[in-house]
This record gives structure tokens, C-alpha cells and sequence, in this order.
């Protein structure tokens, strides 16, 4: 495994200026180490053997408190630097994880648990490795080679001695670090699924305990939970060989320069002070190569979590068009699109500006495909959707989308009030990022637009009734995507989006679905009254909705498993 | 309950590998001590040249220490993992628990999101409380308090420092630290908590966003909550580099002292030369174990924020709850009735009242209203999620708060509105209403659902994957699903919640009739909004007009 993998410095800027800043911090600590030493032989010497006073070792003790107030400061600055660079790394990563999910668009597909995991809690496994592995491998570095530096003119046994085993510790980093890289990398997947595994069943839990089933995933998160301990205490056993190892070789090699020293003072080769020099300096020697070691783990870690991220951001985006959105006439030229070895939808079909088309067929037999395309959130593998002669392809997918009104079949619903749900139809409230002031350019719609009729916006849609019977209003506050509100009233809302889009071209996917009788007949009168002189395209299954287009596409379902 | 009793019920049961792991841990530490102390006296020594022989017992202590370190240290750690493991274990099965417990009126101010951070990460916390906090903690009392009694042994100003600085380290400088985290951490976890449900409503919520134009600003908040998550994180930097420089200063205060204190000691001939060296030198070993604790102690904070956000889960009111003395319910045929019924799913917010329904065995009713009427409401009250704030719901004559709910559970069934797929096999899916279910069972509920000649076409049939939330299935293919789930369990009562929604007409006349074929003599509660269930049921309920049965 690489110690830094070079991707964190392009993509997160701040490892830069971290990395400099810990190398001339680690430069001042190896010498205020061997000067403390230094210090501290020669003050012992003094007072044991030359019978020295307080008034002599004066210089020596202020020297000393000099070094110790040193090496306080440089603690300091080590950590604040560290917390502050990951803090700012994590951002940065968070940020690109974001924005380009967003630029991918809904087409990645992928698990949304592990996503979510990987921004949130994911990503604070770089922590240790910024505060406590990087700054500990720098360290491990200049640290050893200053302590020899002053070792060599001391005493040649002992600076032999460190020298030769110093180099066996990353040599058995490398070897237990190799075993338990590929460990690491199952255990964070495994951590993944669990997650996943956790979203899904607390997502189901009502389903469990309808069928009776709720007591019986309690042992099932016990069995999984066992085996996750099981997994862990395997690599555990074998990380924890690696710090085995090396506390092992420096502290027995340590035993073993004290001893050599002590016999060599014994027979006069040696002066007391070079002596102790040596005793104070050889852990000192060892110390950053062994928590080296003791955060390999946090570091695998850390390293695993920046590798995760950096597979989303390597994706590649699907290419934008920056073309200007057309109008006039749609044309689905021969389109297909296929889904997991199958074709999802095979159309052909031309759509006039002004024209309601009603998309009609079985369920599953493509019809929101059909509007996934004409969206831009699903590319066609072959054939393609011209609009006014021009390929959408090449459109900017902002502006196009822009000059549409979208109802879907399941509409989600964001955290946060019933006015800001509805207001998504509206122009952007807060300082919108560089792909929407794209956006206003083309649709010439000001940041500082008046702010949107909601209200008549959700009259139109049949909305207006349930909202003003909910305590707040229009300011209650929606749970988990839309919880307490019935399929009725979330489609009713997203209709009410679309109203206060105002688009040119409007898409419906079964807008009436979950309506009853009377609601769907107000909404239907609101739906005639939208779609004039606006190009719509039905989703449709509902006679009346047939009845309301001016053309019937029959989208023809294609048969399952064939090519 | 406090996260302390919760913590401690939890770990008592591996209290022997905590033991084990601390015993362990206070022989490495210990090792590292005296390998420095029994060093020093041994240079000392034999800079007063003695016979090598007089060496021999400190030469072979030397030895030993720097062998048993290593292993002793290797021993901690895996006992420590190993029981805090199976703590956590037994934590995470203890809290899903709960969850069931209460779900879903009980958990009906959480998001899903919340609930599976806490069920995952706030349950990991508990690995973080044993192992970076209570075992290091006990181990560098244990050797702090050894050291101290060594080095004051010898000098007692030396001893008295040493002391000082470590409670300096272990006690004062985390309680300041702690204070200041708690902060931090209580503005921290929030601001988490906004970033995560940001993040899923962006993932989740992209295509909407994206039709709108809006993802832009999307970003724009998330950043927003970004930073100010970063701003938190960066704001507790200077703090953790405060404790750093106490440490080191800690140390840094112990060694001038013991060199000023021994040097007066051993001009006055209260402390024998040979001894300075152990004076001065053993407090670096010391420091070295202490150096962990106000690592350990940040570790606390998050650690006993996340436990007490376990213990708010499992002291949250359940919405229902067992009777002590459970009434078996009589073998059927059953009749449930609610009689003058008033709900609600949070108190104050009254969403049924006055309502009478009755369901004689066989029956088939239809319960209609417009949307929010509170029909869902009159599901939750017969399965029992929920219990009634006025009136009563009885079984066969029995009130329901009188029955195990699991029980009332295994009379009626209810298929709501958005029953939920698990991102597994259609067969496990199946499986999940009754587990033995055989192959020929599972598609005998399929062909009711009409969904059998589809899944015959796959290639994987009914193992093939459904995806999360099922969304490799269409609308429609997902209600089926769920609707041969229902039809697979025994249930006596079936409740079914707009069980046409998102079916073309067509389909959805002929489920109808498939669906109450298939029923048999079962009884069935259909909710629905559509006017079209008349000609299918015995009699209709209208909740819009308060409760006016209406014989068909």
C-alpha cells in the first residue's frame, strides 16, 4: 500500500500545505528531542558523579525548561494543524462527492446506502489518518536519522545496534501491511452491507411486524452481528500480529542496548553520560516507527474510505450538451433503451408543439422511460430524440429541463415545509451554483424573481384543501419523504410544482393515479386548463386522461429476455 | 435510563475478557515502566564499576521486561476487541428490539435515516466507550499509581510531581477538554445529522431535483451544512492541540523536577546517586502510557453522546403495549368491530373520532373517504399499531388491549398502501409472511397476483433480486408482489389498503376479483378511494360521512 496516495492531492488541495507544515514541524521535534537528552545525561553525570549543586546545574535546568517549552509548542501546532487540514480535506471530498453525483444523474444507479455511509461516516476515517498516521510517518522519517546523527560520535555499538534493527520494523510493516490491506478492504464492504442491510430492515420494519417477522430479525441481526465479530477478530488478530512484532523488536532491542552499555561502562569502555545519552535516545529512536505501526490500521482505514470516494469521483459524467434548448417538434427517432440485457422501451413517435399526446400501453411497458428520455435522465443506446431537428444530445441538459414541468409516478418529498416542497417548481430561492445560473440565462428568469405563487399554485392542483387543515399550513414540516402525507396528497403537491413551473412543455406520469373521484375531476379541469398552448406528453391509463389527448401513442411492451 | 446503566447492563456479561484485557494491558504498560526504572539503575551502577555478577538479577529484569511488553500488549488488545464486540452485539440486537417494538407509531418523529445511523454507528460507539476509553483508563491508573509509589519512594517531591502531572493529564486537562468537546460534539452532531438527511434527500431525491433545475441549489445548502460542519470540526483543533502541549509540557515539568529535587536530594544524602537516574528517567516510560488518555477522553464525548441517543430510543414510550395478563383469542370465526373509535398518532391530533365499523366473519366491506380521512388510521387501530384515544376495538368481543398484539397480528393482516420490498430475492420476500413456504406455495400466491407469467420469463425467476425498495420492478409489479406476500400468510382478516393503486383499469378490476376469489372465506377490509369497489363488496363504509353503513 502506498503511505499517501496521490489522488488525496489533487483532489483535496488542503494535503499540501498540511504536508510541508508537519515536515518543518517534525524537523524542530527530532532536534528538541536529542537536545533534551543531551540535557538531561549531562545533568545527571553532573550531580552523581561530579557532586554538582543546584547553583551549578542552574544553566542546565533553564536550558531544559527552554527545550520543554520547545516541544509544547510544537505538540500544539502538530495537532491544530492536523484537525484543521482534515477537516478541510473531508469537506473538500465531501463537496466533489456531491456535486458529482449530481452531474452524474439518476442513471448511476448503485447503492444509495453505501453512498450516504461513505459522505457521512465513511470519510472520518481520514481523522486518524491526517491527525495521527501521517504526522507519525514523517516523524518516522527524520526523527531515527537525526537520534543517529548524534549517536554516531557517541558510541558506534549502540548506533550500530539501533541501525541495524531500525530497518526491520518496516520491513515487517510491509509484510503484516500487505496481509491486512486486502482485510481492510472486506471489512469496510462488510461495514457497507451492514449499513445497507440496517437501512433496509428499519425501512421495512412495519412490513416485519405486520407478517410477525420483527422478533425473528432480532436473531438475525444477532447471527450477523456474530459472524461481523468473527470477521473482525480474524483480521484483528492478524493487525494487531503487525504492532505484536514491532513493540517486540524495539523494546527487546532496547533491553539489549542497555544491557551492552551497562556491561561496557562496567569495563570502562564508556562514560556515564554517553551512556545515558543512549538509554534516553534508543526508545526515542523506535517510539515514531512503532505508533507508525499502532495507526497502520486507522491509516488502512482512512486510506480505504479516500479509495471509495475517489471510484465515485472517477465515474465519468455523461457528456452535457451546451447547445441552447430547442422547440418545436419531438421526435423519438427509433429510440431504444435497454435495461439489465433487455430493452426497457422501443419508440418511434413525433410529438407537435401544442400537441397533448397520451403515451398509453400495460404497466412496464416503458411509458416513464419514455419521459426518463425526453428528461435527459436516460440516454437512448440507440436511435435518438430530436427536438426541432436538434439532437438532445447535444442540448445543455439545465436549460432543456428548464423549459419543462415534470409530475412522476412516486414524487419525493424533501425535508422541510410544504411551502419549500411546492416552491421547487418555482425559480431557486437561495444563491443558485454555476449549473442553474445557466439555466437563468436561457429561461431569462431573474435570481431575484418575486417569490412564486405557492398558494395558487397548490389551488390549481387540489391541493390547497388538505394543507389548510394541517396545523401549519403551509409550513408544516414533512418527515421522511413526505411521511403522514397519503400517495394522494404527495402527487397532488408535485402537481402543484409542475403548476408553478409554467413550462412550455409539461410531462405526466399518471398525474390522476391516486386521486378519488372528486379530486381527480378538479384536477382534470386544471390539466385542460395547463395544457393550453403548452406541448403535453401523458403518461396514461385513466380513461378520462386518454380522453383529453389530442393523439394515442401506443407504446408497445417488449417482450422480457429478448434481445 | 442513563447511557450508564445502559452501557454497564450490557458489558456485564463479558465483564471477564474487560478483566482479562485490563490485566494484560497493565502488564505491558508496566513492563515499559520497568524496563526504563531498572535500565537507569543498572548504567548508574556500573558506572561505579561493581563485578558484572552484582548486575546480573537487574540484567536479566531488563530482558524479561522488554520481551513480555510486546505480547502482553497483543493480549490486551485482542481480549478488549473481542469482548467489546460482543457487547456491541448484543447492544445492536437490544436496540433493533426497541425499534420493533415501536414501530411505526412510536417512530413516527424519526426519519429512517436517523434510525439505521443509530442502529449502526451509534451501536459502533460502544466498541469506542470500551476499548479507547475505559480500558486505557484503567490501565494508566493502575501503572500511574505503581510509578508514583516507586518514584516517591525514593523522592518524594519527585513522587509528588510525577503525581501531579498525570492527574494533570488524565483527570484535568480531559474534564476541560470534555467540556469543551461536549460543546462542540452538541454542535457537531446536528449539523451531521442535517449533512445525512441533505446527502439522502440529494440521492434519493435527484431526479426531482434535476427536473426542476434545483440540484444546483441543493448543493448550495449542502455545502452550506458542509461548512459549517467543517467550521465546527476546525473550531475543536485548537483545543485538541491544547491538550498535546499540556502533555508534553506534563512531562517535560516531571523531568526538570526530578532532576532539580534529586540533585538536592543527593547532595544532601537523602538519595543515593545510583538512584537519579531512576528518579528522572522512569516518569518518559510513564508519560509515554499517559500521553493516550486525552485522546481517550474525546473519545468519551462522542462515545457517551451516542449512548445516550441509544437510551432515548429504548426509553421512548411504546405506542402500545402488552397486557401483563394476555386473553388467548378464541379459535375463529372472528368479528371485529370498533366501537365509537377516536385515534390519533400523536397527541392532540386527532385524525378519527366517533367511528363504528363492524367486520362479521366472511364479510366483505369497502372503506371509503376522501384522502386523509383517516382510513390508513382505522388499519393501524385493527392490527393494533396504534390504540384508540376514545372507545374501543374488540375481537370477537374481546378489547384488543387485552390480546397480545402479536397475536391480534396473527388474525388480521394488512397489506398498506406502500409495503415494503427488501432489497433481496422475490422469493424472499415471500418468504418473509411465512419462512416454509414451499416453491409450489410461492407460486400459487404468484399466479393470484397474477405476476407468475411474467417472473416465468426471467431467467432467474423467482430468485431474481427486486433491488432496492424494489426498484427494478414497475409500479405495478410491485404492488402484486406485496399482494402475494399477503395472500401467503394465514391471516383470517385481511386489510388492504389501496391494493389497485397504480394498476391500469383493466388489471385492476380483474385483481379485484382475483384477490377476493383468492380471499376464500376470509374476511376482507378493502380501503379505497375508487367508486367502482360497490358491485365487488357486501357493504360500504363511507369515513367521509362519519361512519354510515351503507347496505349494498
Amino acid at each position: 500500500m502506498k503511505p499517501l496516495d496521490p489522488r488525496l492531492l489533487r483532489y483535496a488541495r488542503s494535503t499540501r500545505v498540511y504536508l510541508a507544515a508537519t515536515v518543518a514541524l517534525g524537523v524542530v521535534l527530532a532536534a528538541l528531542i536529542v537536545a533534551q537528552a543531551t540535557l538531561l545525561a549531562h545533568g545527571i553525570t553532573a550531580v552523581f558523579l561530579d557532586g554538582a549543586d543546584l547553583r551549578t546545574l542552574t544553566p542546565t535546568l533553564v536550558a531544559l525548561a527552554a527545550v520543554v517549552a520547545g516541544r509544547a509548542v510544537v505538540a500544539w501546532a502538530q495537532e491544530t494543524v492536523a484537525v484543521r487540514s482534515s477537516a478541510s480535506v473531508k469537506s473538500e471530498l465531501r463537496s466533489r462527492l456531491l456535486a458529482h453525483l449530481a452531474a452524474v444523474g439518476p442513471a448511476r444507479g448503485g447503492d444509495t446506502g453505501a453512498v450516504t455511509t461513505l459522505i457521512t461516516r465513511g470519510l472520518d476515517a481520514l481523522d486518524a489518518y491526517f491527525a495521527r498516521y501521517l504526522p507519525q510517518l514523517v516523524l518516522a522519517a527524520l526523527v531515527p536519522a537525526v537520534v543517529l546523527a548524534r549517536l554516531l560520535p557517541a558510541d558506534l555499538t549502540a548506533t550500530i545496534t539501533i541501525a541495524l534493527t531500525l530497518p526491520l520494523i518496516p520491513v515487517f510493516m510491509a509484510l503484516v501491511g500487505l496481509h491486512t490491506e486486502a482485510a481492510n478492504r472486506r471489512q469496510f464492504r462488510l461495514l457497507s452491507r451492514l449499513s445497507h442491510h440496517f437501512l433496509d430492515v428499519v425501512a421495512g420494519l412495519t412490513t416485519l411486524k405486520i407478517f410477525g417477522r420483527a422478533g425473528a430479525q432480532v436473531a438475525t441481526i444477532r447471527r450477523i452481528s456474530t459472524e461481523q465479530r468473527r470477521l473482525t477478530m480474524r483480521t484483528l488478530r492478524v493487525a494487531f500480529l503487525s504492532s505484536l512484532v514491532l513493540e517486540l523488536l524495539a523494546t527487546l532491542s532496547v533491553a539489549l542496548v542497555a544491557v551492552g552499555i551497562g556491561l561496557r561502562l562496567v569495563s570502562g569502555h564508556l562514560d556515564l553520560t554517553t551512556a545515558l545519552l543512549v538509554l534516553i535516545l534508543a526508545p526515542e529512536a523506535y517510539l515514531p516507527l512503532r505508533q507508525v505501526g499502532a495507526h497502520y490500521h486507522a491509516s488502512a482505514e482512512g486510506l480505504a474510505a479516500a479509495e471509495e470516494a475517489f471510484a465515485i469521483l472517477e465515474t465519468p459524467a455523461p457528456a452535457r450538451g451546451t447547445a441552447q434548448a430547442p422547440t418545436g417538434t419531438i421526435v423519438f427517432d427509433d429510440v431504444v433503451v435497454r435495461y439489465r440485457d433487455r430493452d426497457a422501451l422501443r419508440l418511434s413517435a413525433t410529438i407537435e408543439p401544442g400537441q397533448i399526446v397520451a403515451l398509453i400501453g400495460p404497466s412496464g411497458c416503458g411509458k416513464s422511460t419514455a419521459l426518463d428520455v425526453l428528461l435527459g435522465f436516460v440516454a437512448p443506446d440507440h436511435g435518438r430524440v430530436t427536438v426541432g431537428g436538434v439532437d438532445l444530445g447535444e442540448v445543455d441538459p439545465a436549460a432543456w429541463r428548464s423549459t419543462i414541468a415534470w409530475v412522476p409516478q412516486r414524487p419525493y418529498l424533501f425535508a422541510g415545509s410544504i411551502r419549500d416542497n411546492i416552491a421547487l417548481g418555482g425559480p431557486p430561492t437561495r444563491t443558485p451554483a454555476p449549473p442553474t445560473a445557466f439555466a437563468y440565462c436561457f429561461t431569462g428568469a431573474l435570481p431575484d424573481a418575486p417569490a412564486p405563487d405557492v398558494t395558487a399554485a397548490a389551488r390549481l392542483a387540489g391541493a390547497d384543501g388538505f394543507i389548510a387543515e394541517l396545523p401549519d399550513g403551509y409550513d408544516a414540516a414533512l418527515g421522511d419523504n413526505g411521511a403522514g402525507l397519503s400517495a394522494g396528497q404527495r402527487q397532488r403537491i408535485a402537481l402543484a410544482r409542475a403548476f408553478l413551473r409554467d413550462a412550455p412543455i409539461v410531462l405526466l406520469d399518471e398525474p390522476t393515479a391516486n386521486l378519488d373521484a372528486g379530486t381527480a375531476a378538479e384536477v382534470m379541469a386544471a390539466i385542460r386548463h395547463l395544457a393550453r398552448g403548452r406541448t403535453v406528453v401523458i403518461a396514461a391509463h385513466r380513461p378520462e386522461l386518454i380522453a383529453l389527448a389530442d393523439r394515442v401513442v401506443d407504446v408497445v411492451p417488449q417482450p422480457v429476455g429478448v434481445r | 435510563m442513563s447511557w450508564i446503566r445502559l452501557l454497564r447492563t450490557a458489558a456485564s456479561p463479558a465483564a471477564g475478557g474487560l478483566v482479562l484485557a485490563v490485566l494484560a494491558g497493565t502488564g505491558a504498560a508496566g513492563a515499559a515502566v520497568g524496563l526504563m526504572a531498572v535500565s537507569a539503575w543498572l548504567i548508574s551502577r556500573a558506572a561505579l564499576h561493581p563485578p558484572v555478577l552484582h548486575l546480573m538479577v537487574a540484567i536479566v529484569a531488563v530482558r524479561a521486561f522488554g520481551l513480555s511488553r510486546g505480547v502482553l500488549r497483543y493480549a490486551e488488545r485482542l481480549a478488549g476487541h473481542d469482548a467489546a464486540l460482543r457487547v456491541l452485539e448484543r447492544l445492536r440486537a437490544r436496540v433493533f428490539a426497541r425499534l420493533a417494538e415501536l414501530a411505526p407509531a412510536g417512530l413516527a418523529g424519526y426519519r429512517h435515516a436517523d434510525l439505521a445511523q443509530r442502529l449502526s454507528a451509534d451501536v459502533d460507539a460502544v466498541l469506542d466507550m470500551l476499548t479507547r476509553v475505559l480500558l486505557p483508563y484503567a490501565v494508566a491508573a493502575l501503572v500511574g499509581l505503581g510509578s508514583v509509589l516507586l518514584v516517591g519512594a525514593y523522592s518524594p517531591v519527585a513522587g509528588l510531581a510525577l503525581a501531579g502531572g498525570l492527574l494533570l493529564v488524565g483527570a484535568v486537562v480531559p474534564v476541560l477538554q470534555s467540556r469543551a468537546a461536549r460543546l462542540a460534539d452538541g454542535r457537531r452532531a446536528p449539523l451531521r445529522a442535517e449533512l445525512a438527511a441533505g446527502t439522502v434527500d440529494l440521492v434519493h431525491g435527484l431526479p426531482d431535483l434535476l427536473a426542476y433545475g434545483a440540484a444546483g441549489s441543493r448543493l448550495a445548502g449542502l455545502a452550506e451544512s458542509d461548512a459549517k460542519l467543517r467550521r465546527a470540526e476546525q473550531r475543536s483543533s485548537a483545543l485538541a492541540g491544547v491538550s498535546a502541549a499540556v502533555t508534553a509540557l506534563a512531562t517535560g515539568i516531571c523531568l526538570l523536577v526530578g532532576l532539580a529535587a534529586g540533585a538536592v536530594a543527593v547532595r544532601s544524602g537523602a538519595l543515593s546517586g545510583e538512584l537519579l537516574a531512576v528518579v528522572v528517567l522512569t516518569p518518559l516510560a510513564v508519560f509515554e502510557t499517559a500521553a493516550v488518555l486525552p485522546a481517550a477522553a474525546q473519545h468519551f464525548a462522542a462515545a457517551r453522546a451516542s449512548l445516550r441517543r441509544l437510551a432515548d430510543v429504548l426509553s421512548t414510550p411504546a405506542p402500545v403495549t402488552a397486557p401483563p395478563a394476555p386473553v388467548d383469542v378464541p379459535d375463529g370465526p372472528h368479528t371485529l368491530r370498533l366501537e365509537a373509535v377516536a385515534a390519533a398518532w400523536t397527541p392532540g391530533r386527532t385524525v378519527l373520532h366517533g367511528v363504528d365499523l363492524e367486520l362479521l366473519p366472511g364479510a366483505r366491506v369497502a372503506l371509503v373517504g376522501p384522502s386523509g380521512s383517516g382510513k390508513s388510521t382505522v388499519a393501524a387501530l385493527l392490527v393494533r399499531f396504534l390504540d384508540p384515544t376514545a372507545g374501543r376495538v374488540t375481537l370477537d368481543g374481546i378489547d384488543l388491549r387485552r390480546i397480545a398484539p402479536e397475536q391480534v397480528r396473527q388474525v388480521v393482516g394488512y397489506l398498506p398502501e406502500d409495503a415494503y420490498l427488501f432489497d433481496t430475492t422475490i422469493a424472499a420476500n415471500l418468504r418473509v409472511a411465512r419462512p416454509d413456504a414451499t416453491a409450489e406455495q410461492l407460486r400459487g400466491v404468484l399466479a393470484q397476483a397474477r405476476l407468475l407469467d411474467w417472473i416465468d420469463t426471467l431467467p432467474d425467476g423467482v430468485e431474481t433480486l427486486v433491488g432496492e425498495h424494489g426498484r427494478a420492478l414497475s409500479g405495478g409489479q410491485r404492488r402484486r408482489l406485496a399482494l402475494a406476500r399477503a395472500l401467503l400468510a394465514g391471516f383470517q382478516v385481511l386489510i388492504l389498503d389501496e391494493p389497485t393503486e397504480h394498476l391500469d383499469d383493466e388489471t385492476a378490476v380483474a385483481l379485484l376479483d382475483d384477490l377476493l376469489a383468492a380471499a376464500g372465506d376470509r374476511t376482507v377490509l378493502v380501503i379505497t378511494h375508487r367508486a367502482d369497489i360497490a358491485g365487488h363488496v357486501d357493504r360500504l363504509v363511507d369515513l367521509g360521512r362519519h361512519r354510515v353503513p351503507a347496505p349494498v
